[in-house]
């Protein structure tokens, strides 16, 4: 599938759908800008209790928080809203960027000497094509595509406003929710009764329960 | 004379495995390209499409192919890494012969001597013990043209009973238990009909690490409403996510499919027109699980009873279902029966021939489905047919030009070879696309067996844990050295494109078997000038058989991304959905129920062994791991064995997560760290199988095989853990060895 200028494809995360499998951590490697590194991440939420893994690409946030802190101007935008890794000449290496970003998201790469991060493959999204990572996700928890296609084919709301703390962030890529308009959510709520809670009927249910 | 040469740890310095971390030249060098090649990913049964990125002969990288209709350019790490075996240090260049005075334990020797050497051997063993003394061992990696040369070699060319495939280890409880209750061994159902299932209900198969491009056909069904049902002793991946989770003891699912049948029975949630018009035998199945009840169950499974009944109703209430199997349930001493425990529920409920229903095996290895139909199964010959069968031999020998008396009648199965050969009853082997020694059960068994062998000689592109026992090795291809066809777990048949050639000395496999079969006088039976000629003959040997690939032409193949058999006449558009209007492939058209008792593994845990073992696989590693544990970035990933148990074991032997332990069975002891979660039954623990030597979890599995498939049990088997010496940190070294960047 390649994209033309109007289709404006978006790229989506849906994290409840990853299988940890790293298929965007292999590939990330082979994107003709940064052969042999990755610039994905694929967190491992605590595997001691669950298989959830979440993989991280850059949100590519409208008003760039790195981009903010950088004190050598070193983080640019494109006209596309897309954010790119440090400019490599004034990159000074500070890391102020790695501690601001609310996601995560830039790394400070010593071999380089430089912060790099998801530039959401420019070289084939430019072409028309989707960038590496979602072109190959098996699961499609990373997805590119147009969002009448998503809202045709898939569950879930598209999400891209975030709150930290006081601090509003839109960003360019979009995460999948259950229900937009469901409110917040209430962590004081008694958990919905679900067989996760006790996978092997250890505790909750007896076995003729 | 096939013992090491020399030790373990010297010929892994020679041979390997080592590891490539990046294409030729390094990351930077494969940016520009020469050419790109529409081919397939050479590991699973899934055959995704891909393109590889071709450099002055040699593969450097890949790009996704959004057009083939399967993945749409979708692939796991291993098919994003595949290409990494190309250009490997490892690679076999030269033929050898075993010398323990040579420097790494073989000396390079001319494909002359090599092959001089190996037809004399045969010979000499056939002369001396008969000819079925010499067997054959092959696998499903190898195309549809090299397993039909496969079959073809080993009857007509070395005129042995005795060949027989790595598929003995993955797909034949599928296989058996299909034929016998539906009349045909493939999948009934392309996997588009996976988004029209309103209950998808996976059995035994992990799929977000061995198919993970299925999860996203899973998905499309959730989007639509569907209700995903996952029965596994482990929370796989794709369970977290699950409606009903169905955590069953190893070895008992047969049990939980009776009580589900027993429930829809007594809820009347059948289609009765379906079973009285398409079926036979449905009084043997409600007779079988008359006091399979829930309650019963949940005291042999484990599972709630509560939950059985709930799987029952979502799976006897819906318009549609598919009920996907894997490994989990068919490598079993009762394989077989689990398969045919599974097809009643799909006939009870009317769920086959029909768009979303369907109840199916998922195809292990890449060429599962294609190679066993075609000929390197003991029993068969091509087009799935019967070497027992008088007719069915009279066809086959019609299109090989041979008297029907010149083929052999049915052979052993491979485990079955491995004990031979260790009993002394085959003195010699030649080997294809094959490591036992990682994949059987019970290695230190397997490993005993090929030391008596009086002549080993094995054709492969990287010195496998077995090779390393070979007196000859012939330096084979790659996958993406040679052209062809392979057929995908849907009954798909794809084209295999070749990218490079062989590099050095290394020779095109079926030109090897066919260098062999003329200086065994055998020549005239293989003419082919190339891989097409073999396919053309392969159609007519098909034609007829349940496998019919008589309409199937290379051009038609690629130029509609596949064809699905039967495919009986030339334009004939194939056959994507099997048993359309409920009419089975049984003689007279309908589907068998078989009535299924329980019974219990063939270890059962006790004092001495109170642990549950089950193996299994890790996303970024293939099978015995022969290419996978050579490729940097798939090593990283999970770098080695680990012994995956609940807290609630680990705090009874009193280890924590990174702690070493020894797991000990009747047959062997293996030491590995332990990997505490809470995902996995507190009675069982898991390992992953695809290391040798001391990491090989094979060293504790049963040779215990099922009565018809003869698939031994990998899945049960009875150990005792104690705590070792030691702690390593197990947790996601992927951070510190993936991303240290290029070199």
């Amino acid at each position: 599938m390649r994209y033309g200028i109007d289709d404006s494809p978006v790229f989506v995360i849906d994290q409840s759908r990853c299988i940890g499998c790293e298929a965007c951590v292999q590939a990330c490697m082979e994107c003709g800008t940064h052969r042999g590194q990755s610039l994905i991440h694929l967190e491992r939420i605590d595997q001691a209790t669950t298989t959830q893994t979440a993989p991280m690409v850059c949100m590519h946030c409208e008003d760039p928080t790195c981009a903010q802190v950088c004190p050598a101007d070193a983080i640019k935008q494109t006209e596309d809203g897309i954010v790119q890794s440090a400019l490599k000449p004034r990159c000074i290496g500070c890391s102020n960027c790695v501690l601001a970003c609310p996601f995560g998201v830039p790394k400070y790469i010593a071999d380089f000497d430089q912060m790099m991060k998801c530039d959401m493959c420019t070289d084939r999204t430019s072409e028309g094509y989707a960038p590496m990572c979602a072109s190959v996700c098996p699961s499609e928890a990373l997805w590119y595509g147009t969002i009448e296609k998503f809202n045709e084919t898939r569950s879930g709301s598209l999400l891209r406003d975030f709150m930290f703390g006081r601090q509003e962030v839109r960003t360019k890529v979009y995460t999948v929710v259950d229900e937009l308009g469901a409110g917040a959510l209430d962590v004081f709520a008694p958990t919905r009764s679900h067989w996760l809670d006790d996978p092997f009927g250890l505790e909750q249910e007896a076995l003729d329960g | 004379m096939a013992k090491l040469p020399l030790t373990e740890q010297q010929l892994i310095e020679a041979y390997g495995p080592h590891l490539n971390e990046a294409p030729p030249g390094g990351w930077d060098a494969g940016l520009e390209i020469d050419r790109v090649v529409n081919t397939h990913c050479c590991f699973c049964g899934q055959q995704c499409g891909i393109k590889l990125k071709v450099r002055d002969n040699a593969v450097v990288g890949f790009e996704p192919w959004y057009e083939f209709p399967f993945n749409e350019g979708k692939l796991c790490p291993k098919g994003v890494k595949r290409y990494l075996q190309g250009s490997h240090p490892d690679r076999l260049l030269h033929p050898m012969e075993r010398d323990p005075a040579a420097p790494g334990g073989f000396r390079q020797v001319s494909w002359d001597h090599a092959l001089d050497r190996v037809v004399g051997e045969i010979r000499r063993i056939q002369q001396t013990y008969g000819d079925d003394a010499f067997a054959m061992l092959s696998g499903v990696s190898l195309t549809n043209e090299k397993s039909y040369l496969v079959g073809k070699f080993a009857r007509l060319g070395l005129h042995t009973a005795n060949l027989d495939y790595n598929g003995r280890y993955c797909m034949v409880s599928a296989g058996a238990g299909s034929k016998k209750a539906l009349g045909v061994d493939r999948s009934p159902n392309p996997w588009s009909d996976i988004p029209l299932a309103d209950v998808v209900w996976i059995a035994g198969s992990n799929v977000a690490e061995t198919f993970p491009i299925t999860t996203s056909y899973i998905w499309r069904a959730r989007d639509r409403g569907a209700k995903l049902i996952v029965q596994d002793p482990r929370v796989v991946p794709l369970a977290r996510t699950a409606d009903l989770f169905l955590g069953v003891r190893p070895g008992t699912d047969s049990a939980l499919f009776g009580a589900v049948l027993h429930t829809l029975i007594r809820r009347d949630w059948l289609d009765h027109e379906f079973v009285d018009a398409h079926t036979l035998d449905f009084d043997d199945a409600v007779a079988a699980v008359a006091d399979m009840t829930p309650r019963w169950a949940a005291d042999i499974t484990g599972v709630p009873a509560a939950r059985i009944e709930q799987a029952a109703e979502w799976w006897g209430s819906s318009a549609t279902g598919m009920l996907l199997h894997a490994r989990g349930i068919e490598q079993h001493t009762k394989g077989v029966d689990n398969v045919l425990a599974a097809i009643n529920l799909g006939l009870a409920t009317g769920k086959f021939g029909k768009p979303g229903c369907g109840v199916s095996t998922i195809t292990g290895q890449g060429n599962g489905q294609g190679g066993r139909e075609h000929g390197h199964k003991c029993d068969q010959l091509p087009g799935n047919r019967d070497i027992s069968n008088p007719e069915h031999r009279a066809h086959v020998a019609s299109v090989w030009g041979c008297d029907e008396s010149e083929i052999p009648g049915k052979g052993i199965p491979a485990q079955e070879i491995i004990e031979a050969i260790h009993a002394g009853k085959i003195k010699g082997l030649l080997s294809i696309c094959f490591n036992p020694l990682v994949s059987s059960p019970d290695s230190n068994f397997t490993a005993a067996a090929l030391d008596r062998l009086e002549f080993y000689s094995v054709i492969e592109f990287f010195l496998s844990e077995t090779a390393q026992h070979a007196d000859v090795v012939l330096p084979g291809s790659l996958h993406e050295e040679d052209e062809g066809t392979a057929t995908s777990g849907e009954g798909r048949i794809i084209k295999i494109n070749a990218a490079v050639e062989p590099p050095g000395e290394a020779h095109l496999d079926w030109q090897i078997l066919l260098d062999i079969a003329e200086r065994l006088g055998k020549g005239k039976y293989f003419p082919y000038k190339n891989t097409q000629e073999i396919f053309e003959e392969l159609r007519l040997a098909s034609a007829g058989g349940t496998a019919d690939y008589l309409g199937a032409t290379w051009d038609r193949i690629e130029n509609e991304m596949g064809l699905f058999w039967p495919i009986p006449e030339i334009g004939h558009p194939g056959t994507p959905r099997l048993f359309e209007g409920g009419r089975f492939f049984h003689p007279d058209g309908k589907a068998r129920f078989h009535g299924v008792p329980f019974k219990e593994s063939a270890e059962v845990v006790d004092d001495e062994y109170p642990v549950w073992l089950t193996t299994g696989r890790v996303v970024s590693q293939y099978l015995s791991g022969t290419q996978t544990r050579r490729i940097a970035g798939l090593v990283a990933q999970y770098p080695e064995p680990l012994c995956e148990m609940h807290p609630q074991l680990a705090e009874r032997i009193g280890v924590t997560d990174g702690d070493i332990v020894t797991v000990t069975s009747r047959r062997g002891d293996i030491t590995l760290p332990a990997r505490v979660v809470n995902t996995i039954r507190p009675d069982t623990v898991f390992i992953p199988y695809h290391w040798p030597g001391a990491k090989a979890a094979n060293q504790l599995t049963n040779r215990a095989v099922d009565p018809i498939s003869k698939m031994p049990e990998f899945k049960v088997a009875a150990v005792r853990i104690a705590r070792s010496p030691g702690h390593v940190e197990t947790t996601d070294r992927r951070d510190l060895e993936l991303h240290e960047g290029p070199s």
